[in-house]
C-alpha cells in the first residue's frame, strides 16, 4: 500500500500539475476567480482524470503504440461529456460559471499527461491512485490560487464577506493580469522555499 | 560591489563623468517645478500623495533589498524615490493614502524586484504601479480634482472624448486643469525637460519623435495636435517616463522608433480606445518590444562607416 500513498500524495507538492509541472494552466488561470470555480473545476478534472487512466491502464496491454493518442482522446471525451451533462443536469449555475472550460477538459494536458506518461505504462491500481493524486493536486493548486484572488479580489471567500464592507476590493486580483500575476508569485514562493532548503551549491 | 560582473562592449568607449546615481538626482530635479506647481493647484492632498508615494517607495526598496540580501547603494535609493515620485505623479490627487502605498508596493515589489531589481526590470515601474491602481480601483482612480477647488470634474481628455468639448490652450499649457498631480503644467515640465537635455541625462530622440508623431497622427485625422501635445500626460510620460534608461532602448534608431511606436499607440488609444488617455499604456507596450528594438535595430558603432552586423 505503501506505494500507493506516495503516488497519492506526490501530486500535491512534490509533483503538483499546476505549481511544479505547469499543467493545465488554461483553466487554472481562466476559472480561478472564485473558490467555488476552482473547486468545481478541479473535481470536474479529477472525475474524468480518475476513469480516463483506469481505463487506459485497463487497455494499455492491448493498445497498438500508433493509435494511442486517438484512443486516449475517445476515453477522454467520454467521460468529460458524461461530466458536462451531469454538471448542465445538476448544477447549471456552476455549469454556466466554467463555461467553455467544462467541454475544454477533453484537451486538458494534465489528464493527457498522466494517460501517456503513466496510465499506460503502469497498473492498474497505481494508475487509479496517480490520478486521485494528480487530480486531487489539481484541485488544491486551484483552491489555493482561487482563494487568494477571491479574497484580495472581493473580500469573500466561497462567497461570504469576510473582509467587511471597509476593504476596497482590488479588482484586478479577480481579472485575468491578476490570474497571472498571483499564479506567478505562488510559485515563486514556491521556488525560494525548495531553494533554501537544499544546500547551497558555490 | 567588487564580485559584480563587468560587461564591456566592443571598443572604442567614451569615458563620462556621469553615473546613475548622478542621472536620478537630476531627474529629480528637473521635477521639482512640476512639483511645485502642482502643489499649488491641487494643494495638500497632491503634497501627502507625493509624500506618501516616495517615502513608502523608500520603504519598499529597503526592505526588498534587505529581504534579497543585496547591498544597498545611494543609486538603489535615488532610483525608489524617483520612482515613487513619478508614480505621484501619475495618479491623481484624490488618491487615498492607503492606495498610493499598494502603488508604490506593486511599483517597487512587482515591477522592479521581482525582475530582478534596478537595471533589469522590462517595464517602467511607477507605470506598472499606476496601470495596477486604474485596473484596480477604477472609480476612485479616475477622481479628479478641479485646480485650486475642493470639487471634482472631468479632465480635458474625458471633456473631448465623452462630449466633444475642447479646453483652452493657456490653461493647458500652465497647468490649471483637472488631471493626475504631475502632468497638468505643460510648461512646468517642459522647463524640467530642458534642464535634463542640457545635462544630457536623457535621449532626446524619445521625446522629439513621439512628440512627432502626435502632431502628424494628429494633422492626419483632423484634431489639434497642440491640444494633444498639452493635455494629458503626455508631456509627462515622453520626457520623463518614456527616457527611462533602463526601459528604453540603448540604440539610436530604436530610440527613435520607441518613441514613435508609443505616440502611434497613445493616439489610437486617445481617438479610438475604450479609455480617454494612452500614455501609460502605450509605453509599457513598447517597453515589452525594447529587447527586439535592441537586437533589430542595433545602430552604428562609433566611428564605424557602416550598421553593426547582426551576425557575429
Amino acid at each position: 500500500m505503501a506505494h500507493l500513498t506516495k503516488e497519492i500524495l506526490k501530486g500535491f507538492l512534490d509533483e503538483n500539475p499546476v505549481f511544479k509541472i505547469l499543467l493545465g494552466l488554461c483553466p487554472t488561470l481562466a476559472v480561478t476567480s472564485t473558490v467555488i470555480n476552482g473547486i468545481g473545476m478541479g473535481l470536474a478534472a479529477t472525475f474524468v482524470l480518475i476513469f480516463s487512466n483506469l481505463l487506459v491502464s485497463l487497455i494499455r496491454n492491448i493498445t497498438p503504440k500508433k493509435i494511442r493518442i486517438p484512443v486516449f482522446i475517445i476515453i477522454i471525451a467520454t467521460f468529460t461529456t458524461i461530466v458536462d451533462l451531469s454538471m448542465a443536469a445538476y448544477l447549471p449555475a456552476l455549469h454556466k460559471a466554467l463555461g467553455v472550460f467544462v467541454p475544454l477538459i477533453v484537451v486538458n494536458c494534465i489528464i493527457f499527461g498522466r494517460a501517456e506518461a503513466f496510465a499506460s505504462k503502469n497498473p492498474i491500481l497505481s494508475s487509479v491512485a496517480d490520478a486521485i493524486g494528480m487530480g486531487l493536486g489539481f484541485t488544491f493548486a486551484l483552491v489555493v490560487l482561487a482563494g487568494a484572488r477571491e479574497l484580495i479580489g472581493s473580500g469573500t471567500l466561497l462567497g461570504f464577506n469576510i473582509l467587511t464592507n471597509a476593504y476596497k476590493p482590488m479588482i484586478i486580483m479577480i481579472l485575468p493580469p491578476g490570474a497571472f500575476l498571483s499564479l506567478g508569485i505562488i510559485i515563486g514562493l514556491l521556488n525560494l522555499r525548495k531553494e533554501s532548503r537544499s544546500p547551497k551549491c558555490t | 560591489m567588487s564580485n559584480e560582473k563587468l560587461l564591456v562592449g566592443p571598443a572604442p568607449h567614451f569615458r563620462a563623468k556621469e553615473d546613475s546615481e548622478g542621472m536620478m538626482r537630476d531627474v529629480i530635479i528637473a521635477l521639482l517645478p512640476a512639483l511645485f506647481l502642482s502643489i499649488y493647484f491641487f494643494g495638500i492632498l497632491a503634497a501627502i500623495v507625493v509624500i506618501v508615494a516616495v517615502v513608502s517607495s523608500l520603504v519598499f526598496e529597503y526592505i526588498m533589498l534587505r529581504a534579497r540580501k543585496k547591498t544597498a547603494t545611494k543609486t538603489d535609493y535615488y532610483s525608489a524615490a524617483l520612482t515613487g515620485l513619478l508614480l505621484a505623479f501619475c495618479i491623481t490627487s484624490a488618491t487615498p493614502f492607503w492606495a498610493v502605498i499598494v502603488g508604490s508596493a506593486v511599483a517597487i515589489v512587482i515591477a522592479k524586484h521581482f525582475f530582478g531589481g534596478l537595471g533589469f526590470n522590462i517595464f517602467n515601474p511607477a507605470l506598472v504601479g499606476r496601470a495596477f491602481l486604474l485596473a484596480s480601483y477604477p472609480v476612485m482612480m479616475t477622481t479628479w480634482f478641479k485646480p485650486m477647488d475642493a470639487i471634482t470634474g472631468p479632465t480635458p481628455l474625458n471633456l473631448i472624448k465623452e462630449q466633444g468639448i475642447s479646453t483652452a490652450l493657456s490653461p493647458l499649457f500652465f497647468g490649471n486643469v483637472g488631471g493626475s498631480i504631475g502632468e497638468t503644467s505643460a510648461l512646468a515640465l517642459i522647463i524640467g525637460g530642458l534642464y535634463l537635455l542640457y545635462r544630457k541625462a536623457i535621449d532626446f530622440r524619445i521625446p522629439v519623435s513621439y512628440f512627432g508623431t502626435v502632431i502628424i497622427f494628429s494633422h492626419i485625422f483632423g484634431v489639434d495636435p497642440l491640444f494633444h501635445l498639452l493635455a494629458g500626460g503626455l508631456m509627462l510620460g515622453a520626457i520623463y517616463m518614456a527616457t527611462d534608461p533602463v526601459t528604453s532602448p540603448v540604440s539610436r534608431p530604436g530610440g527613435w522608433f520607441f518613441g514613435a511606436g508609443c505616440g502611434l499607440i497613445t493616439m489610437v488609444i486617445r481617438l479610438w480606445g475604450g479609455y480617454p488617455e494612452g500614455v501609460c499604456y502605450s509605453i509599457l507596450l513598447m517597453n515589452a518590444v525594447v529587447p527586439l528594438l535592441d537586437r533589430y535595430l542595433p545602430g552604428t558603432r562609433f566611428g564605424a562607416k557602416r550598421r553593426l552586423s547582426l551576425k557575429k
